[in-house]
């Protein structure tokens, strides 16, 4: 048997992607959506859907969808409405959810995807379409001691969601992770979510299946739904998996598009696998129809304009805009972009200071996002400022501090919030007077016969030697002036 | 002439002028309530301390100078459709024979403000559906004019609490006719707002594109009043429209000058009775004396009306009715027994090895909803529920539901092109009069027939009154509808208003014996 490093299918990869909006209160009703609450204590007639209660739509949760649809490059109705999804769960106290279904607020639209380390090409990822949407409740299942207790949270029900779907055009689980990433980036620089898979304000489902290479041409296997991926890891590992499984279904069952219904499959993180959930209860009619409490939604040129233009520099933009101004790589430019709005701020406020873009990346990507890993902070509460590591840089790139010493100065500076000169002169570090340093040479030229024996010889690595015990000497001295002086010296001896 | 006989107005010019308190014509229809509502049946709940505790508060404020709502003590009763903060609300169901809603319904706010004393909440047709209140889970409601008969529904506590003088005033709501027929049936006059003039906040939903709250009365000019202080915008109910509120009461008796009135084809059709006929013939010529031009309209779509009715009305109402499955609120069927019934049944599968039997089990959750829904729902709610699921369901959606609304639009359109060329549309409320208690609770098709010169007002989304306009041979009310365009229920109310100036059908009090007990 060969090996190929093709295998022999395409993966046909669509995402259903659910984000929570940032707006204070619920999409049809005055509640807050703040997380973390006791249970029950956000609630109200209406998100509880109490006996004659009414919705009144959020404006506000509108305007942040309208924001990520713009932002998507998505086609804009100047008509929406809303429809009821019919069907029975304890966390969806109306019977119904009040959502989009034949007339979403936007459809067509796109979003680029690329990857600095070459995994694939860059390409547009379509969207197919992004409407609202007000969430369900929690169930909280209780099934120790053989007593299932089951328990619901309506603090959740109503918060305002974004269901963005996309086309089927993603080819491997890589591109369906740097699709999330950069969908996360792109609504956090919107101030749309917070796209926190912890707190389930993002959350994703996969539509899968395989496009298998056969003598007759590609034959597409049945589409599966995989659910339950609790991190953008997961949803990698997961589509790995299911790829491989779906793979082996195809060879061992034949089975095509359309042989079997389509299937639910969830993601289990302890098994790294995927397991079928019961189809029963999910094989749903949802009786959609057009919601009679709320009117339709119509939205103006002049609105979609001036939501377009409050949308600010988007993170693609950006990158471009980094390499082109700053000369750094792509790879740079996405570390950093990929960072949030308030790196980049401090990128630029450091380069344009520094006057060096690609030794203001190297500093952050080495140093400060070490630190603000390890201390798990923003660059908010980093505690030193664009300009006093941009004095701090510009000292090394002028020669009076050698890298090393200088991130040795730089953790100082963290430290104590104190700047690089008042650091350096706690360490000891002063300027090197260089005839000072040429006597110092002198006398380690003297000191160390063999030395300058090898050195004689031609043996030019020898002169580390030197520089280690001048190093020792004085711990401020230049290591390549060092060298320098003891190779000159050396001619005279 | 006792209080309970006088009308709304007369009894507010009597409380104004301070010849009589709230608490006095509380206590005196309070007393008729004890009298007579045994027979009746009229109340689901009456709150005489309450009732008499808000009468004496707004007394009190009267004594001391200070404001007075516009219903200044005025005794109202409210269909117990309408939520009520901490009081039950149960829409003459199981369902919700125990939900007390944490609030107030906007329009029981704006009664409340306006110093309305709430005496109790009417009964109706299960949920607001039927239209001869017999669908009440509690017991039926009787037509005063005869005991035996239906006073029409669904809001026929609320028409009967009116005609038997047991309240002066009365809050309905009206889907597809279910304020208009028990106004007619029981001699009396109701009101169907346009869609969006009264806030549906707090009204327990059946058809939400359809129902709107309105008033009932003996007289056009108490409507009037009642209708000033229910309508108006709220921004708590996206479908109220925010249009100002004529004073109705003010210019209810200006003329109406060259007054154009369409006749519809249609409705003086096979299947309606000879003396309901006769009455509302009568009833036109006295708007001809009057000075009114009447000329024949067709309504093209009218004869899909009931149909389509039939269509959207369930549909809504499969889903508005679906928050009701024991979690939250509302009824619950007894969990250990239901658990118990569940293994039981568990158990019998597996010992006959019955694989197919225990897939098909419900777990149970499901078991919870379908328990539930099957004792607390009555068998008229249940039938609609199914008729709304089965036309919304995929692959009848487009055959039924979507096609209905592409009818209702149609019928819509009908109107407007008939209110290009007339000012208001009359012919009659119902085909006949009161029918017998029974007599069509076997045969839902007859008793959906029975709303046929009424359902289509809801479906245009239009306003109607019915107004009493004469009587059967056998002492029974009979009815005349009016519908206006949009809004205009001024032109409604001043028409209402000119013809009881020329009639007295409205003054007729049916004889009503003391009960035994």
């Amino acid at each position: 048997m060969t090996h190929s490093a093709d295998p022999p299918y395409d993966l046909v990869i669509g995402l259903e992607v659910h984000v929570q909006l940032l707006t204070e209160s619920k999409m049809f009703c005055a509640c807050s959506t703040k997380f973390g609450a006791p249970p029950n204590t956000q609630t109200c007639p209406v998100c509880i859907g109490m006996p004659g209660s009414l919705p009144v739509m959020n404006r506000k949760a509108f305007e942040l969808a309208l924001k990520a649809a713009l932002a998507l490059e998505c086609e804009i109705p100047r008509m929406t409405k809303w429809d009821r999804k019919n069907y029975y769960y304890p966390d969806l106290p109306k019977g119904y959810q009040i959502s989009q279904y034949d007339l979403p607020m936007s459809r067509h639209g796109g979003l680029v995807i690329s990857d600095p380390k070459g995994r694939f090409e860059t390409k547009r990822i379509g969207i197919l379409r992004a409407h609202l949407e007000e969430d369900a409740g929690k169930s909280m299942h209780d099934e120790q001691a053989g007593k299932a207790d089951s328990r619901i949270d309506l603090n959740r029900a109503g918060t305002p969601l974004l269901e963005i779907v996309t086309e089927p055009d993603l080819r491997s689980p890589a591109e369906a992770k740097a699709f999330l990433t950069e969908l996360k980036l792109l609504l956090n620089y919107l101030g749309v979510s917070d796209c926190n898979m912890q707190e389930g304000s993002l959350r994703v489902d996969a539509n899968v299946n395989l496009h298998v290479h056969t003598p007759q041409g590609p034959v597409p296997t049945p589409i599966v739904e995989v659910k339950n991926m609790n991190s953008f890891r997961a949803v990698e590992r997961a589509l790995a998996y299911e790829a491989q499984r779906q793979y082996e279904a195809w060879r061992e069952t034949g089975r095509r598009l359309g042989d079997v219904p389509k299937q639910t499959r969830g993601w289990d993180e302890s098994r790294q696998a995927t397991f079928e959930q019961r189809s029963k209860e999910e094989s749903s009619d949802y009786r959609y129809f057009p919601e009679p409490d709320l009117v339709p939604v119509t939205v103006t040129d002049e609105e979609v304009e001036r939501v377009r233009a409050s949308l600010g520099e988007l993170p693609a933009r950006l990158r471009a805009r980094l390499e082109a101004t700053y000369g750094i790589t792509p790879y740079d430019s996405d570390v950093l972009v990929n960072q949030g709005r308030a790196l980049v701020d401090y990128f630029v406020a450091l380069a344009d200071r520094c006057g060096d873009g690609k030794a203001a990346a190297n500093w952050i990507q080495q140093d400060v996002l070490r630190t603000l890993n390890d201390r798990q902070i923003g660059i908010e509460h980093f505690p030193v400022s664009a300009e006093a590591l941009a004095d701090l840089i510009q000292k090394v790139r002028g020669g009076q501090l050698e890298t090393s010493r200088g991130r040795e100065v730089l953790a100082g500076m963290i430290e104590t919030g104190k700047p690089a000169d008042e650091i350096m002169a706690a360490m000891g570090i002063r300027p090197v007077d260089d005839a000072d340093l040429r006597d110092l040479c002198r006398e380690l030229l003297r000191a160390n016969p063999k030395i300058v024996a090898d050195l004689k010889g031609g043996r030019l690595k020898a002169v580390g030697g030197l520089v280690g015990q001048a190093k020792k000497r004085n711990p401020n001295v230049n290591p390549s002036r060092v060298q320098q002086l003891c190779l000159e010296l050396i001619q005279e001896l | 002439m006792s209080l309970t006989d006088l009308t709304a107005t007369a009894l507010l010019a009597k409380l104004a002028s301070g010849d009589v308190t709230s608490a006095a014509i509380t206590e005196a229809f309070l007393r008729r309530i004890e009298l007579h509502d045994g027979q009746v049946g009229a109340f689901l709940r009456v709150d005489r301390e309450s009732a008499l505790a808000q009468a004496e508060a707004i007394d009190r404020k009267r004594r001391g100078g200070d404001p007075v709502g516009r219903l200044g003590g005025l005794p109202v009763a409210v269909k117990d459709v309408l939520c009520t903060r901490g009081e039950p609300t149960t829409c003459a169901s199981r369902m919700l024979e125990s939900f007390r809603p944490p609030y107030d319904a906007t329009v029981i706010s704006r009664l409340k403000a306006a110093d309305a004393v709430l005496v109790g909440k009417t009964n109706m047709d299960e949920f607001a559906m039927g239209g001869s209140t017999e669908n009440s889970a509690f017991r039926p409601t009787r037509n005063p004019w005869d005991l035996t008969r239906i006073p029409g529904g669904s809001s026929g506590g609320a028409a009967a609490c009116v005609a038997a003088s047991m309240s002066p005033l009365s809050v309905g709501s009206d889907t597809g006719g279910s304020i208009r027929e028990p106004a007619a049936l029981c001699g009396i006059t109701g009101l169907k707002p346009t869609y969006g003039r009264v806030s549906r906040y707090g009204l327990v939903a059946f058809a939400s594109s359809l129902d709107q709250i309105g008033p009932l009365a003996w007289t056009a000019e108490d409507a009037a009043l009642l209708l000033e202080v229910l309508a108006g915008y709220d921004p708590a109910d996206s479908t109220s429209v925010n249009l100002p509120v004529p004073r109705y009461t003010e210019t209810l008796g200006q003329p109406l000058e060259n007054l154009r009135i369409g006749l519809v084809r249609e409705h003086f059709d096979q299947g309606l009775d000879g003396e309901v006929e006769a009455a509302v013939r009568e009833a036109i010529r006295v708007f001809e004396s009057l000075g009114a031009a009447v000329r024949w309209i067709s309504l093209p779509h009218s004869k899909y009306a009931v149909a389509t009715y039939y269509i959207i009305a369930p549909c809504e109402a499969s889903s508005n009715l679906a928050r009701y499955d024991g979690v939250h609120f509302g009824y619950r069927t007894d969990q250990r027994a239901m658990v118990a019934e569940l293994e039981a049944q568990r158990k019998c599968l597996e010992q006959a090895g019955d694989e197919a039997g225990l897939d098909a089990l419900d777990n149970a959750l499901v078991r919870l909803y379908r328990k539930t829904r099957s004792e607390g729902f009555g068998p008229e709610v249940k039938r609609r529920i199914m008729l709304g699921t089965y036309a919304l369901s995929a692959g009848y959606y487009d055959a039924y539901y979507l096609k209905a609304l592409k009818v209702r639009r149609l019928v819509r359109d009908d109107f407007d092109r008939a209110f290009g060329e007339v000012d208001l549309i009359a012919g009659p409320v119902t085909p006949t009069p009161a029918f017998p208690l029974g007599a069509k609770i076997d045969d839902p098709l007859a008793m959906y027939l029975f709303d046929l010169y009424t359902v289509s007002t809801n479906l245009a989304g239009i306003a109607g009154i019915s107004v009493p306009c004469g009587f059967s041979r056998g002492g029974l009310p009979i009815g005349l509808h009016l519908q206006s365009p949009p809004f205009e229920e001024e032109r409604l109310l001043r028409a209402a208003h000119r013809f009881q100036q020329a009639t007295d059908w409205h003054r007729r009090r049916p004889r009503l014996a003391a009960d035994v007990a």
